[in-house]
């Protein structure tokens, strides 16, 4: 062909685009696929990790934490601080006094959902949560972390049926090897 | 490069020593270029590097096993599924460990689809140098996108995904996203064509890619160059092909190599490559089983408790065909939950080596061309 | 890759030669060995080990170890691994560049991480640290210097060109000085108290 045809196949292919993005939606090829943010968002995903949080089942006071320390040990750059809380008499209970996550240094790695071995702390889909200051307001306590199982119901409908379906199953289970001892004990 | 200005003979030049620094848009990071010129010609090049170095190495002698795979997301940012996949190959070597059948399939769909996504978006990125300012680029990103949201839907995030795991995967795909997955297989040649009408025969990027930083292959085999720039001058190594790890032996692949080793020839021998990707990715999704676990048995108990894997003493180097060349570990474990000794070989940086030879004689614009085809990007270079 | 086979194949071709087989790769003796016997197996036509894949090094607290992966794009086989240790006070080892292109930019970073000087390289600089950088961060008897924390010798470099210190800061070095130390930063995996 001529000098200089491979430019104009190539304009004309851009040229095609060109008008067709008008006339196509979305979905279909060649359509603008640009949302705009933030007047319309992208469907959440289910499995999309973002920072932490800690979970309790139906008060905040019920967190479901023990203050293992097993997260924070786990995690790759070490942005969890966990201390236990003691009681009057200086005996250590199962619940954290403080659990303080820094957001700006952790990395959405998922590590600690994964070692938790009783099930408190969970990946949130918040990311929206730029500031100002980056010392005050990056740096999450334990009372900004606490949310409620019905928001981790709301955000992962499939894991969290699943993981409340095996904890009723751990209780019962429980609850009859509990019911089996004492009808062992009570017999003479 | 003759020389047409006979004023030039009698004038007393000097050379020019600039610095294509670290901020600059075409360096694909923060990199330094120390070139000295004579006009317009390049007689000097040293590259300075070292910009991003974040020590991966030795924060993973302090971590354990699985809590550096996120950290190896981040060394080439992005492809962070074949950096899992050559990490995991190296530790499976090393403490013995099979992985399950659809585990198996499951890691190589990923593993193509991102060879996909890396050339698309690296022959953008080449454009980008040559001046077609963005317009390739964002073809390339239309499809790039639905194959990201295909791995943020299976691993919960685009870019850093932390899927693999030693002995499998974390996650499983259901049968919605194998749909759609097949769907973008079926409708990426009609992108390839259509890219390769705006771009392969354009006479600008012929004339100025043709005969531009020609690579001969004994030069390119001596520097232990791999990947696409190696099969571009036109030497068969393809470790696909050559160790045949994973399943590749069980799918029918050609290796597409080039003729003289310029940069069109890395240029078209993407286009091939992902052409073959295309074939890999359609007998994979063909011959997956339907179910299957996904995680070797013996390492389900340490999903839960990373920090109790102790893999035996010994030494093991995994290397996988990533989308820039050869990406190895080479780990030593003292059979302690850490790793004694933990390297990167990184192809971008080890690609490099021949930076200088390809560019002297040529001119500044050619330079930046010749460092857009070899394909680096940073967080590898410096790991 | 047999190891025995090599070792006697090489044994044969230079007499003499003090090699040892360390689990399934070849320790050799003599660090001064290597160039020639990667030369003998680049050219051999039995190997034709032809493509050098990774050269690292590795500090095993009594020595230092540089470990070399050989492989064949000519007949497409497997692995070949060498080692050759050095102590840490003379670490020294021919330079492999005149035999591998590719081994240039490996042997800067090993050298700028471990020490382990390479003669003969044609540009022994550091590659991932800037110029004027002390000591080798990947040994394992290395200590970060702490970098919020000043010691004597920042206090007076600032003091000399005329910068003002604050109170705590010059306190903090000169008690460190007082006690002979070093700002030394903590070693990771201890979470810092918020």
């Amino acid at each position: 062909m001529f000098f200089g045809s491979g430019i104009i196949r190539g304009m004309l292919v851009t040229l095609k685009n060109f008008f067709t993005s008008y006339f196509r939606s979305a979905e279909e090829e060649g359509g603008v696929i640009t949302v705009q943010y933030p007047e319309s968002r992208l469907p959440e995903k289910e499995r999309f990790r973002n920072f932490p949080f800690l979970l309790y089942d139906h008060v905040p006071d019920n967190l479901r934490c023990v203050a293992c320390d097993i997260c924070a040990k786990e995690c790759p750059p070490k942005c969890i601080y966990i201390v236990r809380e003691f009681d009057k008499d200086g005996k250590p209970l199962k619940r954290p006094a403080t659990f303080d996550i820094d957001f700006t240094v952790c990395m959405n790695c998922g590590i600690c959902e994964e070692a938790c071995p009783f099930d408190a702390i969970y990946m949130d889909h918040e990311f929206e949560i730029a500031n100002q200051e980056r010392h005050e307001h990056l740096l999450y306590h334990k009372e900004d972390l606490l949310k409620s199982n019905e928001h981790f119901h709301k955000i992962r409908p499939t894991d969290a049926t699943a993981i409340d379906a095996r904890r009723r199953e751990a209780e019962e289970k429980k609850k009859a090897a509990v019911a089996a001892q004492a009808a062992k004990a009570a017999q003479p | 490069m003759e020389k047409t200005f006979a004023v030039k003979d009698t004038m007393d030049t000097q050379t020019l020593e600039i610095n294509i620094g670290p901020q600059h848009p075409s360096t694909h990071g923060v990199f330094r270029m120390n070139m000295v010129l004579d006009g317009e010609q390049v007689v000097s090049l040293k590259p300075v590097m070292g910009y991003l170095h974040r020590n991966h190495e030795q924060i993973a002698e302090n971590i354990s096993y699985t809590s550096s795979m996120p950290y190896t997301d981040r060394l080439d940012y992005f492809n962070s599924m074949s950096n899992n996949f050559a990490y995991s190959l190296a530790v499976e070597k090393l403490a013995n460990i099979d992985v399950p059948e659809r585990a198996q399939y499951i890691r190589v769909i990923m593993a193509e689809l991102t060879r996909l996504v890396n050339h698309a978006a690296v022959i953008g990125f080449l454009l980008n140098d040559l001046g077609a300012f963005f317009t390739p680029v964002l073809y390339a990103f239309r499809e790039r996108e639905k194959i990201v949201d295909i791995f943020e839907e299976v691993s919960g995030s685009r870019m850093m995904c932390n899927y693999f795991r030693f002995g499998g995967v974390k996650l499983d795909m259901s049968p919605a996203i194998l749909t759609r997955v097949k769907e973008i297989v079926k409708n990426f040649p009609k992108f390839l064509d259509e890219f390769e009408a705006l771009l392969t025969r354009n006479e600008i990027l012929c004339m100025r890619c043709q005969n531009v930083g020609v690579l001969p292959p004994e030069l390119a085999v001596s520097a232990s160059i791999t990947g696409p720039m190696l099969r571009a001058s036109g030497v068969n190594y393809d470790i696909r092909k050559v160790d045949k790890y994973s399943i590749y032996d069980r799918f029918n692949f050609r290796i597409p190599l080039g003729l003289k080793g310029d940069v069109y020839d890395r240029y078209y021998v993407r286009i091939l490559e992902m052409r073959e990707s295309l074939k890999i990715l359609e007998q994979a999704l063909d011959q997956i089983p339907a179910t299957g676990e996904l995680v070797s048995k013996k390492m389900v108990p340490f999903l839960k408790a990373p920090r109790n894997f102790k893999p035996p003493v010994g030494e093991a180097y995994g290397r996988v065909e990533s989308p820039k060349g050869e990406l190895g570990f080479y780990l030593v474990s003292d059979g302690t939950p850490q790793p004694w000794r933990y390297h990167v070989r990184a192809p971008s940086f080890i690609n490099l080596t021949i930076l200088e030879d390809l560019c002297i004689g040529h001119k500044v614009a050619d330079a930046i061309v010749i460092l857009g085809s070899i394909d680096i990007v940073l967080g590898e270079v410096d790991h | 890759m047999d190891i025995a086979d090599v070792k006697s194949k090489l044994e044969q071709a230079f007499p003499g030669i003090a090699l040892r087989p360390v689990r399934d790769t070849l320790l050799m003796e003599n660090a001064k060995d290597i160039v020639k016997i990667a030369q003998f197996l680049k050219d051999s036509p039995d190997y034709q080990l032809d493509y050098l894949s990774s050269l690292t090094g590795a500090d095993y607290l009594e020595y230092l170890e540089v470990v070399y992966h050989l492989y064949s794009m000519e007949k497409k086989t497997g692995p070949l691994v060498l080692r050759v240790r050095v102590k840490h006070d003379h670490a020294q080892v021919p330079s492999l560049v005149s035999v591998y292109r590719g081994a240039e930019y490996q042997e800067r970073e090993t050298y700028d991480m471990y020490g382990v000087v390479f003669e003969n390289h044609p540009d022994p600089r550091r590659i991932f640290m800037w110029e004027g950088f002390e000591g080798f961060p990947l040994r394992k008897d290395y200590q970060q210097e702490d970098s919020e924390t000043l010691e004597m010798e920042d206090i007076e470099w600032l003091e000399k060109h005329g910068i003002p210190v604050p109170q705590d800061l010059s306190a903090k070095a000169e008690e460190l000085k007082k006690l002979g130390r070093r700002a030394v930063a903590q070693k990771p995996g201890q979470p810092e108290p918020e």
